[in-house]
């Protein structure tokens, strides 16, 4: 019964923290340039506007484009209800490992870029193939660094990794370095941070998530953007537990979820600060160097699986 | 695995990846940062085999490469690209994404080719030879696809920095002796590559060695 309630607790911190984490980014992106800032809060502002306005939809939209907001962000809570955020073995961590995970958050993604060519406008369709060919280069170089985690811990399950890191002997391990390293690059390209896609621009020749969900209004719009928010909410969080899963409280133990969620909260600070380090001193590449970025990352994970047999 | 082993893995992975940045890295200073610290990374690996296994005259070698590898050479080479006036040069055809495709698959073929030297040896340093291999084979990757005489001269360093690293792994160092020999056949090497650099460019009218091929003069 604990596990359901710590479950349920999890998806609500996951719903209400993925906007303040984005504001938390946005805020510190505000000091390192020397802007005034909207306030942390601020994301939740947005939300709530888009939620009041009218949705206005194009007369040839199919159900697809209805229909994709709803399924991207209930995509987003089953995948806060599978990642073990604040506590190990949650009840519904059985029902996917980490390559259904992917699997979920490409079902997402396969019905975005669909419902971008729905309208048929050009912008639609450029942003889908672009989405796609980023896609078709991150999700290899994912499932290398997941496999290279996966290999020390002998288990694709999210749940079972924290047992074999925190709980285990601790290890230099040369293979988790380059996974780690791999991770970051790829979570820069799917969640559509600065070096491949910019999430606070419109402009037309280089957005990519932008262009798909250009045609979204009021309530659609207001959920797309909250999914997209914990994207990098959850995308993080497998790489906090993936790789630094210390302090995450042990399966069914209410006692020590507090901690944990203390331990979790300045966890993604860190993380929150060094994703705007990385913003801040690099530009966005063409969209053709974004092979190069993404075959690097698949040379790191695939780095990181070899030196796992070579010198472990 | 003990500590020392566990930080000589780190350093071997560094040197494996170091390998990697100098193949696909196309501007001439940051080719030249990181085989500055590919040779650092090598020095701290065979100064760590030294202490493990108790071999002292590593600890010379380890000073050597670091006097050698981090300081003197990139000097050596910086001076040159400086004299060249090729500092701003960034390589063109160079296809990234294939060169990674190859580079991996000769690491895993080099691992392949070391196993069964890894399962007779009682080394702790048995598992590095493999990375050495595939340092020595990146750096020759390296010398083929490269067509800029620098960078191929830095993939020869940096073939030989694997071999470095093959001798400290599988039979902890050279002799003394040989290692000095080549330490100074290197540094004698970077003096005549210097001259010739001079001499094909004066010749050819610039560094790319594709013009070597044309054996005639232009009709």
């Amino acid at each position: 019964m604990t596990g359901f309630l710590i479950e349920i607790l999890q998806v609500l911190v996951v719903l209400i923290g993925a906007p303040v984490f984005v504001g938390w980014i946005r805020t510190l992106k505000c000091w390192t340039q020397s802007r005034s800032t909207a306030g942390i809060l601020q994301p939740y502002r947005d939300i709530l506007k888009l939620f009041h306005k009218d949705i206005m939809l194009a007369e040839n939209a199919s159900w697809i484009f209805r229909f994709t907001p709803y399924l991207v962000f209930g995509v987003s809570v089953l995948a806060a209800g599978i990642i073990p955020i604040l506590s190990v073995d949650l009840p519904l961590a059985k029902t996917a490992d980490v390559i259904a995970l992917i699997a979920l958050f490409a079902i997402a993604r396969f019905f975005i870029a669909l419902a971008g060519m729905d309208i048929g406008t050009a912008f639609g369709g450029m942003g889908s193939s672009r989405e796609m060919m980023i896609a078709s280069l991150a999700e290899p170089a994912m499932l290398m660094a997941i496999f290279t985690v996966s290999l020390i811990s002998q288990s694709t399950s999210l749940s079972q990794i924290p047992h074999v890191i925190a709980y285990g002997d601790f290890i230099l391990r040369p293979s988790m370095a380059f996974a780690l390293l791999a991770f970051i690059l790829i979570t820069l390209a799917e969640t559509g941070r600065i070096p491949v896609d910019n999430p606070a621009t419109h402009l037309e020749l280089t957005m990519i998530h932008e262009a798909m969900i250009l045609e979204y209004s009021g309530k659609h719009l207001a959920l797309i953007e909250w999914a997209g928010m914990m994207k990098l909410f959850l995308f993080t969080a497998i790489g906090i537990v993936a790789f630094f899963p210390w302090g995450i409280a042990p399966s069914d133990n209410m006692a020590a979820i507090p901690l944990a969620l203390f331990l979790m909260i300045i966890k993604f600070a860190v993380v929150g600060t060094g994703i705007v380090l990385i913003e801040t001193g690099l530009a966005k590449m063409r969209i053709f160097r974004v092979s190069e970025f993404l075959g690097s990352a698949f040379l790191f994970a695939t780095l990181g699986m070899l030196s796992y047999f070579i010198l472990e | 695995m003990n500590l020392a082993a566990q930080i000589n893995s780190v350093m071997a992975a560094l040197i494996l990846l170091t390998s990697f940045g100098l193949l696909v890295q196309r501007r001439m200073y940051a080719l030249l940062h990181i085989f500055a610290w590919q040779g650092l990374f090598l020095s701290i690996s065979t100064a760590i085999v030294g202490y493990v296994s108790g071999t002292h005259h590593l600890y010379i070698s380890s000073v050597l490469t670091l006097v050698l590898k981090v300081i003197l050479l990139p000097y050596i080479l910086h001076i040159l690209i400086i004299r060249l006036q090729i500092h701003k040069e960034v390589e063109t055809t160079i296809n990234v994404p294939t060169t990674m495709l190859i580079g991996i698959a000769l690491v895993i073929f080099s691992y392949h080719l070391t196993s069964p030297i890894r399962e007779l040896s009682t080394l702790v340093t048995r598992s590095t030879i493999a990375v050495a291999l595939a340092t020595v084979m990146l750096g020759l990757l390296m010398m083929i696809t490269r067509k800029h005489a620098v960078t191929q001269i830095i993939g020869f360093l940096s073939m030989e920095n694997g071999l470095f690293f093959a001798a400290t792994s599988a039979t902890y160092g050279m002799p003394l002796v040989v290692e000095l020999g080549v330490g100074l056949d290197i540094l004698i090497a970077a003096f005549i590559f210097g001259i010739f650099f001079f001499q094909i460019r004066t010749t050819f009218d610039g560094l790319d060695v594709d013009q070597m091929a044309k054996l005639k003069e232009e009709d």
